[in-house]
């Protein structure tokens, strides 16, 4: 069967020339990068190579970059690593579970914790965020990129609001990374999170941003392996990979790749929207990353339509990967304001570099198809009188 | 092979339904299975008394876990569906308020009618299978002389699961196939073994799958704990068949018709429940004598080898999973109601519970028991 794959949010494939580059790494270039001789000396270039190609993609400096095993790594080490008991951190109600629940234990061990709400379209009020200040805050932590709807919140604002407030500002920009142009000078944080496998890299490794002279308590112990703030061998294979990921994404980027991915998108999202009735996009009216758009179409169980697709060939998903089998909708659709069946009738459709024109043509043909298929066994659904 | 389909699979991560799978897909079928996530385990776990841990139960991670193993060694498209608010307010919610008001439901067949063969069928029909297969003892046929959908008793009668599947319809037994209708469990799990399903020596599972170790009324205080309701004060008196007041019991859902232990009462002859009345909180004890009766009443009736009972015919009714079924006379006394008038009197009638009438292997239809 003929597959085609939208859930580039879910995971990307590596890229054909990013496995080319990190090949050798599983093979002759074993070494490893803290020893003293010939072996170590190679991989250890090869991880500074990454590291830089990475500070570029960021807009920072080498030194500033801390390999780790993900985005979810990432993310706590963020988190974890700059607040401790007594302190107040904001976050907002869509982050990513990697961050929600590293909050929530946060809470579990004495800190508070603020979490924002926001607008029908997905956005956070900075506003909200400068009322939530407070004496004891010491870390504001807001999403770059929602990874369900792709909508881009103002980091920028809330890195100024929290540079006034001499508050820590971490961001997870796991979802835009490779995606949309970073930079963590104009954005004003202390940490930022990615993941390479969400942008062509594979999966395992990722790395968290981390302003030099930001004090950051480490995850674990057992070595001085990047710069004291990470221990553990480094995963040679996986930061080459990011490396060849970040340079190729920062080309992109700059060749304009991102205005081709939103016109594809676009397409898609049109496409289908011109065929089906009673459907509409989640976040529509906020920018967005160019390859994402959820879509809910009422009356439909999305579980079903995701089989039903998959089963055609079609890959797409629910939300986010882990809520797959779970009962409670998306915690971030349902914080936009959705009504919990609408919730449950959305789809997330994610582009990404290997997508080509062909699969959003067979997209906007069968997704309208499955949905009416879907509606006309559903029970919730009466099909609207014919109007003469 | 000829005539080829889709076919959904209802795979629980049993050795039954796993071998269904195996079965269909050696005939070539595009088989896809499908598991139903109908209870969170963990759900209650660790409140009012109830198990911190719980194993080896339908919807826990590790049946799941064995169900898609066998889907990846048959190399079929394997999904979960969740299907946990449903369940909710169709078998668990009845089923603890049928206890509260002293009846005693099956939630099995509940699950059956509102789970199995009524949301399964729709997801499997919206993804493009026709028809349900199922790891049920069970048969269905259609019969050209009456122009019905039948079910008929399985081939291995010790495993015969027809008392649950009463209330399929026309149009479900039409999309449904039990393709372990004509074999015995152990030539199922030989067939497994053949297949190479690492899972055909697990056991069978005996109990309610989501009232681990079958502690029904810890189960019942923990789910209406967790609901934030107080468990209604169902105590009350306990009575004699001669209206004697002899004690009191702690709430009527301890008790099931026939039974015999945790009275709290001692006398000079055993005493058995008779009767629970739940309009006054009364647990009616007797001997044994009066647990006989010789008619019952089913309401809420799905007739399945006919489409209505214009006349009395006799039959064999089962009142309960483990009984033989006793030939009656059945006839329709009201609109939704029929009498079964049993040739001798049948011990332990008990309301709540389904009466299931049989015509040779053929279930006729059924009711439950008021």
């Amino acid at each position: 069967m003929h597959r085609i794959y939208l859930d580039n949010n879910a995971t990307t494939p590596v890229l054909p020339e990013v496995f080319e580059t990190m090949r050798p790494y599983f093979g002759e270039r074993f070494g490893n990068a803290s020893s003293i001789h010939h072996h170590g000396q190679q991989t250890r270039a090869a991880v500074e190579d990454a590291r830089e190609s990475v500070a570029v993609l960021l807009g920072c400096r080498a030194s500033e970059i801390v390999f780790t095993s993900g985005g979810t790594e990432a993310d706590n080490l963020a988190i974890a690593g700059l607040v401790a008991a007594g302190d107040h951190v904001i976050t907002s109600s869509i982050e990513h579970h990697a961050v929600l629940l590293a909050c929530k234990h946060l809470e579990e061990i004495g800190c508070e914790v603020t979490v924002l709400p926001v607008d029908g379209r997905g956005l956070v009020d900075p506003g909200d965020v400068r009322r939530a200040l407070r004496s004891n805050t010491k870390l504001i932590s807001v999403m770059m990129a929602n990874n369900e709807t792709g909508v881009l919140q103002p980091v920028e604002e809330i890195g100024g609001i929290a540079n006034e407030a001499g508050v820590y500002f971490h961001t997870d920009a796991v979802q835009a990374a490779g995606k949309v142009a970073i930079d963590v000078k104009r954005i004003g944080c202390q940490a930022l999170s990615i993941s390479g496998h969400k942008m062509h890299a594979p999966q395992g490794v990722g790395a968290l941003y981390i302003r030099k002279g930001t004090r950051l308590q480490p995850l674990f112990y057992g070595g001085r392996h990047e710069r004291s703030r990470r221990a553990g061998t480094e995963n040679v294979p996986g930061i080459v990979g990011l490396g060849k990921a970040a340079r190729l994404a920062k080309e992109a980027l700059d060749r304009g790749n991102d205005e081709k991915m939103a016109a594809m998108r676009n397409r898609l999202q049109q496409g289908i929207l011109a065929q089906v009735e009673e459907a509409g996009v989640n976040g529509d009216g906020a920018a967005r990353v160019p390859n994402t758009t959820n879509i809910h179409f009422d009356h439909i169980d999305g579980e079903a339509m995701v089989i039903a697709l998959d089963l055609k060939g079609m890959a797409v998903s629910t939300g986010a990967a882990c809520s797959s089998g779970a009962i409670e909708p998306s915690h971030v659709l349902v914080a936009m304001g959705l009504r919990t069946d609408q919730a449950r009738a959305s789809i997330r459709f994610s582009l990404g570099k290997q997508t080509v024109a062909e699969d959003i043509d067979v997209a906007v043909a069968l997704v309208p198809e499955v949905v009416a298929r879907l509606r006309e066994l559903s029970p919730m659904y009466r099909r609207p009188a014919l109007s003469s | 092979m000829l005539n080829t389909e889709t076919i959904a699979v209802a795979m629980s991560g049993g050795v039954d339904s796993s071998t269904v799978a195996a079965m269909l897909r050696a005939d070539g079928h595009n088989v896809i299975g499908l598991t139903m996530q109908l209870w969170n385990q963990r759900r209650l776990a660790g409140r009012e008394g109830m198990p911190e841990s719980v194993q080896g139960r339908c919807c826990s991670l590790d049946d799941v876990y064995d169900a898609r193993r066998v889907a990846q060694h048959l190399g079929i498209p394997y999904y979960v569906v969740n299907h946990e608010e449903r369940f909710e307010r169709d078998v668990i919610r009845p089923f603890v308020e049928e206890y509260v008001s002293g009846r005693t439901p099956i939630p099995c067949s509940l699950c059956n009618n509102h789970l199995k063969f009524d949301q399964l069928l729709i997801v499997a029909q919206q993804i493009g299978a026709e028809r349900v297969a199922t790891g049920h003892y069970a048969r269905v046929a259609f019969d050209d002389a009456r122009g019905r959908w039948l079910l008929k008793r399985p081939a291995d009668s010790s495993k015969d699961q027809t008392y649950f599947l009463f209330g399929l319809t026309q149009e479900q037994l039409s999309r449904t196939i039990f393709p372990l209708g004509d074999m015995t469990k152990p030539e199922v799990r030989e067939l497994a073994r053949q297949h190479g399903l690492a899972l055909a020596e697990k056991p069978d599972s005996q109990e309610i799958c989501f009232v681990p170790g079958g502690d029904y009324k810890r189960f019942i205080d923990a789910y209406l704990a967790e609901q934030g309701e107080a468990l209604p004060d169902t105590a009350g008196d306990l009575v004699t068949t001669n209206g004697d007041v002899i004690g009191e019991h702690g709430g009527i859902h301890n008790f099931t018709v026939g039974q015999r232990k945790g009275l709290g009462v001692a006398t000079g002859s055993p005493l058995y429940v008779i009767q629970i009345s739940g309009a006054n909180k009364q647990v009616i004890v007797g001997g044994e004598e009066h647990l006989y009766s010789r008619t019952l009443r089913a309401r809420r009736v799905n007739l399945i080898a006919m489409d209505d009972l214009r006349e009395p015919m006799r039959v064999a009714v089962k009142i309960r999973h483990r009984h033989e079924p006793a030939a009656a006379m059945i006839e329709r006394v009201g609109d939704d109601e029929i009498l079964a008038t049993f040739d001798e009197p049948q011990r332990a009638i008990t309301p709540g519970q389904a009466a299931v009438f049989y015509d040779g292997d053929i279930v006729v239809g059924g009711g439950w028991i008021s």
